[in-house]
């Protein structure tokens, strides 16, 4: 009888609890929207500002807030939001093995995705946007995940990967299948170049110092009009051809050729697998290199720089290398894109492009590629499912984005594969790999803390 | 045993080390012999650490010369050498107070990191390796062979594919070690290797030391504040203290020197007010 009425009072004085702190959330909440929603600024019928209360807003999001925070509270109590409480642990033991699987059948749709699909042109754009924010993606993941280098101003090589093709194609009328291999190797030169004065950054510092330069090769491309063409950009960059069987209605074109009925579409396919064969490039280029002495030096400079010189390990020579095979990946991915615009103008080369490429990489899981392929089609499948929405989007994003890092603050691959093994494989907790910061924080343990 | 300058791996000479006002090493002299495990020793904050990171690379000293003698002759001034030079051209290799292993690695990773430089050569600058020839072939297998041999050697062959991070701290120490070694060091030294370690491991690293000295043509210099390490294992004992060198012998003449003692033990009222009634006050 006793144990039972403890029982009941453990209970309410655990709603009470909830009731505290549900009260103290939608307090918060109060304080933060009273003016961002509770107030609103109109054009009068003067032409000045008139301001005038919404009360109803607020005491909506107010109530929302306080409702939520209640039931997470009776729900959750002292517990975090974790995956692994809401997933049950038999399914969490098998991702390993359903993750593999997941891949090759990923990359088989991606095969068969343009003959399913080959009268969809919409879909087979998207599918090339996505490709070429996975190639985006595994390039930076060299410097980021692997490396441990955070890089803001990534867009840079992919612009000079694109000016390269457009302005060689241009001067020179070099084809696109010169162009691709040049464009690479130029930007991996900048990539170089950049590394040499960041050397002895890292993390926060080392990002600002990337950011700056992203910015400033933008800014040249906007400036220097005789070359570039300034804000302009450069038209009728030269298409791709078939390895020189161009796509037209011609007598000597591809579907000439090949006794096809001509249709714009053959080159919206062929450039579909061109970018899927880059990034597969891309993919085994990476996987390789992790396995070679080099890309175990770059995971060990994310771990431990001081502990590599100390084993002799030339970290001058490693940072660059990471800098120059990422920025020829984007060099690559950038001759591409300009070749499938047919324009290009410094306006695609913004920032946002590079922080879009990050959250990626950190969304995907550093270090993992086939979570950072995950993400990219996530991202920017779900930039197009919410087009409608437009003015939700950015919300939207945001939510998303906050609901992700903190269920799964690691990314949505939050494992690393060792390198080598001299046993059976088996994966490392995410939790005790470095990330591309200045400090190791961890989210998980600095609320136990 | 104390005849240190006979045969010696490396010398120290009127080395002085300055961070701005603080002089935290000041003419400092000794030298370690070739095969010898050779102790530094001396209070908290007696510039050991210091002397270490002269050594290894990471301070470039304010004055004085660093000099390494391998077996054959060849000598280098460690002193101008700088950085990863140390490592890959020297061949000294270090552990850390606060460990530093890469602990999101495995230990099989650790050891094979190690051996970069060879490995790097073996891979033809990466493009040999890239392409799959059995030249780099043969040179993994032997890399992980050698990681083998010493994973085994440190009793942690069983956990050679789990996280470094993840090991226990005794286990990180001597992983730690077994990875210095796996850089082929002439010279290996140690910076508090016993620290935070319980009766039977130091006694398992006392072991560690002396198979490295025993088998292995490495020399060995060690910062120990544990004096059941030092005084077992060492061969020969430097002390310092305020950055100057106090005592400079085999383990028994050390444990009696009389400023040794005071250095460590501090020293009686009496004298204390001796010193402050020739100084006057």
């Amino acid at each position: 009888m006793s144990a039972l009425s403890d029982h009941s009072a453990g209970r309410r004085l655990e709603f009470v609890t909830a009731l505290k702190r549900a009260l103290l959330s939608a307090l918060i909440a109060f304080g933060l929207f009273s003016l961002l929603i509770g107030i609103r600024t109109d054009t009068g019928p003067t032409g000045a500002l008139v301001l005038h209360g919404r009360p109803e807003a607020l005491a909506i999001i107010v109530g929302l807030v306080f409702v939520g925070a209640l039931v997470r509270e009776l729900i959750l109590g002292e517990r975090h939001l974790m995956p692994s409480r809401l997933l049950p642990p038999a399914l969490l033991a098998q991702a390993k093995s359903l993750s593999r699987f997941f891949g090759l059948a990923l990359l088989a749709f991606a095969i068969l995705l343009p003959i399913i699909y080959s009268s969809d042109r919409y879909l087979l754009d998207l599918g090339i946007m996505i490709l070429t924010y996975v190639m985006l993606g595994w390039g930076l993941n060299i410097v980021v995940g692997l490396a441990g280098l955070l890089d803001l101003g990534y867009v840079a090589f992919y612009a000079v990967g694109a000016y390269s093709y457009a302005l060689l194609a241009e001067n020179f009328g070099f084809s696109f299948w010169i162009c691709l291999p040049l464009a690479g190797i130029l930007a991996s030169f900048w990539g170089i170049l950049l590394g040499f004065p960041v050397l002895r950054l890292r993390g926060d510092y080392l990002a600002i110092v990337t950011l700056a330069f992203g910015e400033i090769i933008r800014l040249v491309l906007i400036n220097w009009q005789s070359l570039t063409h300034g804000p302009d950009g450069i038209t009728g960059v030269p298409r791709p051809s078939f390895f020189g069987l161009p796509f037209n209605n011609d007598t000597g074109s591809f579907a000439d050729t090949f006794g096809l009925e001509w249709t714009p579409l053959h080159r919206i396919i062929f450039l579909y697998y061109l970018i899927l064969v880059l990034a597969l490039v891309t993919n085994l280029v990476t996987i390789r290199l992790r396995r070679l002495p080099i890309g175990r030096a770059w995971e060990a400079l994310r771990e431990d720089e001081i502990a590599c010189r100390s084993l002799g390990i030339n970290t001058t020579n490693t940072k660059l290398t990471a800098f120059a095979m990422g920025a020829m990946f984007a060099g690559f991915a950038g001759s591409f894109f300009a070749t499938r615009q047919g324009f290009i103008s410094p306006e695609s080369f913004t920032f946002t492009e590079s922080a879009l490429v990050l959250a990626i990489v950190v969304l995907g899981g550093m270090g993992s590629q086939i979570g950072i392929a995950v993400a990219a089609a996530v991202m920017l499948g779900g930039f197009e499912f919410f087009r409608e929405f437009a003015q939700y989007r950015m919300l939207i994003f945001g939510l998303a984005m906050v609901t992700i890092m903190i269920w799964r603050p690691r990314g949505l691959v939050a494992t690393r594969t060792p390198s080598i093994f001299l046993g059976k494989e088996k994966d490392i907790d995410a939790e005790l790999v470095r990330q591309a910061r200045a400090k190791t924080w961890s989210w998980r343990r600095a609320r136990h803390d | 045993m104390t005849d240190a300058a006979a045969d010696p791996i490396l010398t120290v000479e009127h080395l002085s080390m300055r961070f701005g006002g603080l002089v935290a090493v000041d003419d400092l002299s000794f030298s370690a012999r070739h095969g010898d495990i050779t102790a530094l020793i001396g209070p908290n904050g007696a510039g050991k650490t210091t002397v270490f990171n002269c050594i290894t690379g990471f301070y470039k000293p304010t004055v004085g010369m660093l000099r390494l003698i391998h077996a054959d002759g060849t000598t280098y001034l460690l002193e101008r050498l700088f950085d990863f030079r140390i490592s890959k051209h020297a061949r000294v290799a270090r552990t850390f107070q606060n460990i530093r292993l890469f602990a999101g690695m495995t230990a099989l990773e650790n050891l094979m990191v190690a051996q970069h430089n060879p490995l790097m050569r073996a891979s033809g600058l990466t493009f040999l390796g890239m392409l799959g020839f059995n030249s780099f072939s043969a040179a993994e297998r032997s890399a992980v062979d050698h990681a083998r041999y010493w994973l085994d050697r440190i009793g942690l062959l069983d956990r050679a594919d789990d996280p470094a991070g993840a090991l226990p701290y005794g286990a990180q120490r001597r992983l730690e070690i077994a990875r210095a070694m796996c850089s082929d060091p002439v010279l290996l030294c140690l910076d508090e290797p016993a620290a935070g370690l319980n009766a039977r491991e130091s006694s398992e690293l006392n072991e560690l030391l002396l198979f490295i000295r025993a088998e292995h043509s490495t020399s060995i210099l060690l910062i120990e504040h544990d004096m059941s390490v030092v005084m077992e294992i060492s061969d020969h004992i430097v002390v310092l203290d305020y950055g100057v060198k106090i005592a400079d012998g085999g383990p028994d003449a050390v444990r009696d020197d009389p400023r040794v003692i005071a250095a460590y033990l501090g020293v009686a009222d009496e004298e204390i007010e001796e010193a402050h009634a020739e100084a006057g006050l």
